[in-house]
């Protein structure tokens, strides 16, 4: 195993985030505490609790899950559009890497940073409402596993890319719907039952369903079945990834 | 000695059905300076793609000191630096990290110590703390080469590595190859510049349509194919050339002012002495005399309407 290699592509990532400080961190940071402004203790501080949960501390897991999806689909999908758009990925294609060695180093770096980044919105939230955690063991277990499972996503992105907008567009037109339809702001047994059906379709509902459960102990799905449901997603981008190495898709002709 | 890099019977047709590389059969020294020449789309950047692990390989097979460069591929790609034609580098980084990167991407530990004296002698030193957007087209060059020098590679690749560099920066290009040349490592430079390659070469390869065209020690090359011409100009007008003369290769200008003979480069010096000679004996006077030798250059173009 070439652990150089791995570090390099790590810490040049790591670097990059460091160099954009405002853009990949302080953005967030205060987009979301807009949310916990707004929803949590403006008008949620006129809204009934949620399962015996006041609306603002109900809405903090969902609002933590839309940052870590989009940031590291957006992170990962960024890291390796950008060699692949200047050029340098010559560099990544002539050295002595594996393929599992490339994808720690970009997946791993861009989890890094949005597990970084939930973690300080988590702790901003703090400023906003009062929450518990009830099994905090598994909340940062739920955070890693999105994390890496929507960075490897991110990186499939990346590789598929042709153009910045369609950089863009999955992270815009994809997760944050999914994320906003998928129970971030309410619980989904407060929709219609046709729409609860129709919901279930949606990955998002049981990333915020098992991660609001590591908060509160209550969830709209089972907690097995979220848990399932990010490791098969992780699976498939795992497999996707497998498939685009071995075929050089987009990347080596 | 076993070559430094063998190409066995290598072709590449890339997915819109372009036959890129055809049958390349290719050995190169240890040590030497190869150069590969050909016009624009022949394959020398696609042939050098192949053995870096840019391009994957059609049919064939490509050695780098025994090791297969699939099979192998991290101890093959250990030893191999490649700078590119393009000038691609990230260029929010700085140098430094640049290199630092680098050297970590082909798996070798931290070396401060070397890497300064790296940037030093490609004089960017001075520059290390400097995003590479800062730095000029010739600076970055610099900075690609020492990117590719990092990990200590012992075989270069060079594509095009003088394109649009000024005659200094090309001038300390061509000393710091040859310093690298007498370190031991083996170097393969591709170039539109045919006196880049009569210059520094030890051995010349060219390519043409995807298919080696030739490989030929460079002297040896200008020696074989090199034509000289000795040209005469007279003092009065020649009408025909005499009979005395038949044996030597003499040609007579439109105005008869002009005896031009043609002789192989290597041919014994007398050759030119005893003509001389003749023509005292026959008083066919003269008032200027010069040689000329063909260059690579016309050797190239003579090759390439060859097999065109």
């Amino acid at each position: 195993m070439n652990i150089h290699a791995i570090k390099a592509i790590y810490l040049f990532e790591l670097a990059r985030t460091w160099r954009t400080l405002m853009q990949s961190i302080a953005s967030p940071v205060l987009s979301t505490s807009l949310y916990f402004i707004v929803f949590g203790s403006a008008i949620g501080s006129r809204m009934v609790a949620i399962d015996g949960i006041s609306y603002g501390a109900f809405i903090v897991p969902g609002l933590i899950m839309l940052t870590v999806l989009t940031e590291s689909t957006s992170n990962a999908s960024f890291g390796i559009y950008m060699p692949k758009f200047s050029g340098t990925i010559y560099e990544i294609l002539s050295a002595p890497v594996s393929a599992v060695e490339i994808v720690m180093g970009y997946v791993g770096a861009a989890a890094t940073k949005s597990l970084l980044l939930g973690l300080i919105i988590l702790g901003t939230a703090r400023i906003f409402v009062d929450y518990s955690i009830a099994h905090p063991f598994w909340m940062l277990g739920f955070l890693i596993l999105t994390a890496i499972t929507f960075s490897l996503f991110g990186f499939i992105i990346g590789v598929m890319a042709n153009s910045f907008e369609q950089l863009q567009i999955v992270p815009m037109m994809v997760i944050m719907p999914l994320t906003f339809l998928g129970g971030s702001f309410y619980s989904i047994s407060m929709l219609p039952p046709v729409w609860q059906t129709i919901t279930l379709f949606n990955p998002v509902v049981y990333l915020i369903s098992g991660f609001r459960w590591s908060f509160y102990g209550v969830a709209d799905v089972n907690v097995g079945l979220s848990l399932g449901m990010i490791l098969m997603f992780m699976l498939t981008c795992v497999g996707i990834i497998g498939w685009i190495f071995r075929t050089g898709y987009k990347v080596k002709v | 000695m076993q070559p430094i890099i063998q190409v066995k019977q290598l072709n590449k047709i890339y997915p819109g059905g372009f036959h890129a590389l055809k049958n390349i059969e290719l050995e190169i020294r240890r040590g030497e300076i190869f150069a590969l020449l050909g016009p624009n789309g022949a394959g020398k950047t696609t042939l050098i793609s192949v053995i870096c692990g840019i391009v994957n390989p059609g049919e064939g097979q490509v050695l780098v000191d025994g090791m297969d460069i699939v099979r192998d591929y991290r101890q093959a790609r250990q030893r191999i630096g490649l700078v590119p034609q393009e000038l691609s580098v990230s260029i929010f980084e700085t140098v430094w990290d640049t290199v630092t990167f680098s050297r970590g991407l082909f798996g070798k530990p931290r070396d401060p110590a070397y890497l300064e004296q790296l940037l030093r002698d490609l004089s960017l030193w001075d520059k290390r703390n400097n995003k590479i957007i800062t730095l000029s087209g010739g600076m970055k060059r610099r900075v690609l080469i020492a990117k590719a020098l990092s990990h200590q590679p012992d075989i270069l690749f060079l594509d095009e590595p003088t394109a649009g560099v000024d005659v200094e920066l090309r001038r300390d290009m061509w000393q710091m190859i040859r310093r690298l040349r007498d370190s031991g490592v083996t170097i393969i430079l591709t170039t539109h510049y045919i006196e880049e390659a009569e210059d520094m070469a030890d051995r010349i390869g060219v390519i043409n349509k995807g298919e080696i065209v030739l490989v030929e020690d460079k002297n040896s090359l200008m020696q074989k194919l090199g034509k000289k011409q000795l040209t005469l100009q007279l003092q009065h007008p020649l009408p025909t050339i005499p009979a005395e003369l038949h044996n030597y290769n003499l040609q007579l200008s439109e105005d008869q002012h002009q005896l031009i003979f043609s002789y192989d480069s290597d041919s014994e010096h007398k050759v030119i002495v005893n003509l001389l000679r003749k023509l005292e004996d026959l008083e066919i006077e003269f008032t200027d005399l010069h040689t000329t030798q063909s260059s690579l250059e016309d050797i190239f173009v003579g090759l390439l309407e060859e097999t065109a």
